[in-house]
């Protein structure tokens, strides 16, 4: 049994620790928010926080999560149900096309802000260069995480607890 | 199902319990019975297989197509509702199911028509058969940037405005009013004389009984308040808190996972296959021998995918174990002059005597192009999960083309199409891979070893080395010149030709065109890329015209304006793109212009790319666009979808490289196929025209003009002329480029 803590909730887990944490969440957990695009940490499709730090689920073992706390793409809004800032910023910039990418990119941005709350263009570049978004999001993805950087700063810090 | 009462394109009439019901196109013997009972819930009124209107008050467009990324679901609802006169708000959306009733009709007419103008759509006759065509052809494609042109113009707004119509007249006779005397807004119906108002739904019974318009009247843009404006969409809530249901994501009770290995070289077949080492491996249910595959089905999809990689599995010998890229490269050359010296040129395109001109010219250009195979890598790779139960199957997938999946389902594997279920579910990105068959198949085929239901996943290796590719392609281009350097002839050859059958042509005023191309077979498999012929075409074309610019010793811009001067939508796009980027204007030591045009899928494209080639690979710094398709229905959705296309066409201009070696794609991820990310992704500026031309699609347009464009900026900025792509490659790239455009002969 593997003891995992996903979005502050605990839970007991009967996976080969070897297996890579995003098929724990995935098909174990059922949490199906976060995707698999390429298995080998090139696509961020799979972006969870281990700590608070963005890490990619397809390359991480279960067993390197344990005793971490976890955070997927479910566990960002607030209890309330309303959106992070991050992700109120992507509809206020209608950044999805068809999504895919996108609970990765969102788990990127919000790791980002987090650390350091008003990125330059290249700090944003560093950021999120390890997301993919073959339909080509980018630059609205940039421009909502500018907008999402006021937001923090100006205080409106909901749903911010769990990231 | 009730009664209809009334036969032909739109059909209206009562259903069981006294419910209203329109139906656009479902004529006798395709009324799709049990229709009604799977598209309206409790308390809800089938309107049409367009539209649903529930006691509430809330409208439903019911979307024929697949949503993978385009935002089709709220552009088709838009454009019903503006005719409808609904209130926004009140306006919700389903996908349609796979089912007959909802094969892409207006899709086909307004496809082989050319575009007919809307009162032509309610011909009985003519639409029956159709009707008839679409359905045998089983179209309800997502693809061809056809969504809002055609299902759009041909469907939704028709099927608005015959429920506005009817909705008008069932009040008009409630109260006792002439129907002059109503308007129709935001769901309800006024009087404004008597100051009475009610809403849609108070009158949909009535409506129901009520002979549908023959020509429903619609909307000048004017009177337009939905169309041209950007809703927000109305599917993005699920795509930011992670719970839009991808194909991938489908979960069912007992469900297992199965990872596959396809033959490496196309056409070979298992000859045996040992899976000694996987028994013994935990959780491995079974091992399926698929003839061109291998799978193993496991109860998770990481065991699943060890389990495949340690399969022994010997391949038959096809011949073509040797084949390597510069095999095929060679082909090309040598299939391509065979053509011209057997005078076995297949011919495209002929005007005037493009041959005798180019000898009689002072001045003659000539110059050969290459582009690579592509492969699609959308982000969700390649999935399927199907159920098979006796002679009943169920498969959930995220397909371009539902309804084509089923029936190629009960071909290959001998199914009654009538026991097939699809269930289309969103697409993380297609751009013309989901419209192939291969994978639908191959996911029945492994259920078909299970008691339950098997969730297959390519891995991106799979999904990399088993694409339908755009089909590399050459051209040489020889162009005779007057003493102006103005072209007198095109003498334009290339290999291999699929569609649209116009791609290869160019816009340019040229008396003498001779446009032909030469096969060159290769078991190298391929498929519809965004955009399709035009990727090709587009690079070439506008590549070349631009060294004729140069020969000429003329600003590229102005040589393409003159040779346009008939076209006025090339024109205003030429300009518009123009201004916004400065066109004209000095730009920094290394940095350049480069502009291209164009015409794709009834959409005429400018772009100018600015390109850094300081460091060691081309930098793309911003890009300009002006984009015209008559009439832009949601202008923020159709400028995500230029810069979708932007940078989808811009990966595969600076890096984008399948390469075939031992008769195998070389490629497996995303290291080794690169695409653009967020550090190399250029800021994009659109300005859109609404040129009130017929309307053209959104989603393939904006790729074609990025390659030439990024490449006549190169030329600018360095003058080396890059006439292969890719165009980011470290040695070999800038560096090996010729030097100069070729000087007049
Ligand atoms: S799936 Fe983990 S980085 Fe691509
Ligand atoms: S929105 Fe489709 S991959 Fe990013």
């Amino acid at each position: 049994m593997t003891q995992l803590k996903i979005n502050g909730r605990i839970t007991q887990l009967d996976v080969d620790p070897a297996m890579p944490l995003l098929w724990a969440i995935r098909e174990t957990l059922n949490l199906s928010g976060t995707k698999y695009g390429c298995g080998i940490a090139q696509c961020g499709a799979c972006t969870v926080h281990l700590n608070g730090v963005p890490i990619r689920a397809c390359s991480t073992p279960v067993s390197a999560a344990e005793g971490g706390e976890i955070t997927t793409i479910e566990g960002v809004a607030g209890d309330d149900g309303r959106l992070h800032a991050v992700q109120q910023a992507w509809i206020d910039h209608q950044v999805p096309q068809c999504g895919y990418c996108q609970s990765g990119q969102i788990m990127s941005a919000i790791a980002l802000l987090q650390a350091n709350p008003d990125p330059s263009d290249a700090d944003i570049d560093d950021a999120m260069r390890g997301n993919i978004c073959r339909c080509g999001a980018y630059g609205r993805i940039r421009a909502a995480i500018k907008t999402a950087a006021i937001q923090t700063s100006t205080g409106t810090q909901e749903g911010q607890k769990n990231g | 199902m009730g009664k209809w009462t009334r036969r032909g394109v739109i059909a209206a009439g009562i259903a069981g319990g006294g419910v209203f019901a329109v139906g656009v196109a479902l004529r006798e013997g395709h009324r799709a019975p049990g229709l009604a009972g799977r598209m309206a819930g409790d308390g809800e009124t089938l309107v049409n297989v367009w539209v649903k209107l529930s006691e509430d008050n809330i409208v439903t467009a019911i979307v024929p197509h697949a949503e993978m990324g385009q935002g089709v679901f709220t552009s088709m609802a838009q454009m019903l509702a503006e005719e409808m006169d609904a209130d926004w708000n009140l306006v919700r959306f389903e996908q349609a199911p796979a089912d007959e009733a909802y094969a892409n009709y207006p899709l086909a007419r307004e496809y082989l028509l050319g575009g007919a103008t809307v009162p032509g759509l309610v011909q009985d006759t003519l639409n029956g058969g159709f009707l008839r065509l679409s359905q045998s052809m089983s179209l309800q494609i997502t693809g061809g940037s056809t969504a809002v042109r055609f299902t759009g113009q041909g469907g939704m707004r028709i099927a608005g405005a015959a429920a506005r119509d009817m909705l008008i007249k069932a009040a008009a006779r409630d109260w006792q009013v002439p129907r002059r005397t109503l308007r129709a807004e935001k769901s309800y119906i006024y009087h404004d004389a008597s100051g009475r108002a009610a809403p849609f739904s108070d009158f949909a019974v009535a409506a129901g009984k009520l002979s549908p318009p023959t020509q429903p009247k619609l909307k000048s843009p004017e009177a337009y308040t939905l169309m041209g404006t950007s809703l927000p969409r109305l599917d993005l809530a699920g795509k930011v808190d992670g719970s839009a249901e991808f194909s991938i994501d489908v979960q069912l009770p007992n469900l297992r996972h199965a990872a596959v290995l396809s033959a490496p070289v196309f056409g070979a077949r298992t000859v045996s296959v040992d899976d000694s080492g996987v028994a013994r491996m935990p959780g491995i249910y079974k091992t399926v021998n698929g003839g061109n595959f291998v799978a193993v089905i496991a109860d998770s999809y990481w065991r699943a995918e060890q389990a495949v990689a340690a399969l022994d599995v010997t391949w038959s010998e096809t011949g073509r174990e040797a084949l390597g890229q510069a095999d095929i490269d060679a082909q090309f050359v040598a299939d391509m002059a065979r053509a011209v010296d057997t005078e076995a040129e297949r011919i495209d395109v002929k005007a005037g005597q493009a041959r005798q001109a180019a000898q009689e010219a002072p001045h003659v250009i000539e110059a050969d192009y290459t582009v690579p195979y592509l492969a699609h890598a959308a982000l969700e790779p390649i999935n399927a999960t199907a159920h098979v139960q006796g002679d009943k199957v169920d498969i959930w997938i995220g397909h371009q083309n539902p309804l084509g999946a089923r029936d190629a389902i009960a071909a290959e594997l001998d199914f009654r199409k009538k026991d097939i279920t699809v269930h289309n579910r969103l697409l993380g990105g297609a751009f013309g891979r989901k419209s192939e068959v291969d994978y639908p198949i191959m996911a029945v085929r492994i259920a078909q070893e299970a008691d339950g239901p098997v969730k297959m996943i390519w891995s991106r290796s799979e999904d990399t080395k088993q694409d339908f590719y755009r089909p590399a392609s050459r051209a040489r281009i020889i162009a005779g010149l007057d003493t102006d350097h103005q072209p007198l002839s095109w003498d334009y050859q290339f290999v291999h030709k699929h569609e649209p059958v116009e791609a290869s042509d160019p816009p340019y005023d040229i008396a003498n065109k001779l446009i032909h191309y030469a096969d060159s077979d290769n078991p190298i498999r391929f498929g519809a890329w965004r955009s399709v012929d035009h990727t090709q075409h587009g690079f070439f074309i506008e590549s070349f015209i631009d060294e004729l610019a140069h020969a000429a010793n003329a600003d590229p811009l102005t040589y393409r304006r003159n040779l346009l001067l008939d076209k006025p939508r090339h024109l205003a796009a030429l300009d518009a793109v123009a201004k916004a980027a400065g066109w004209g204007r000095a730009t920094a030591d290394g940095r350049g212009l480069g502009v291209a045009i164009v015409e794709s899928f009834g959409t005429i494209v400018a772009q100018i790319a600015e390109v850094d080639t300081t460091g060691p690979v081309p930098r793309v710094v911003k890009v300009w666009a002006a984009a015209d398709p008559g009439f832009v229905v949601h202008p923020d959705g159709f400028k995500a979808q230029i810069e979708g296309g932007i940078i989808y066409g811009l990966s595969a201009a600076l890096y984008g490289n399948i390469t075939v070696e031992n008769g195998a794609i070389s490629q497996s991820n995303f290291h080794d196929y690169p695409v653009v990310r967020m550090d190399d992704a250029p800021d994009i500026s659109i300005t859109l025209i609404n040129s009130g031309a017929q309307l053209g699609g959104g989603g393939e347009p904006g790729t074609p003009p990025i390659a030439p464009a990024v490449a006549n900026a190169i030329f600018a900025a360095s003058g080396r002329r890059m006439r292969s792509l890719p165009l980011a490659v470290p040695d070999g790239g800038l560096a090996s480029a010729p030097e100069q455009g070729p000087q007049p002969a």
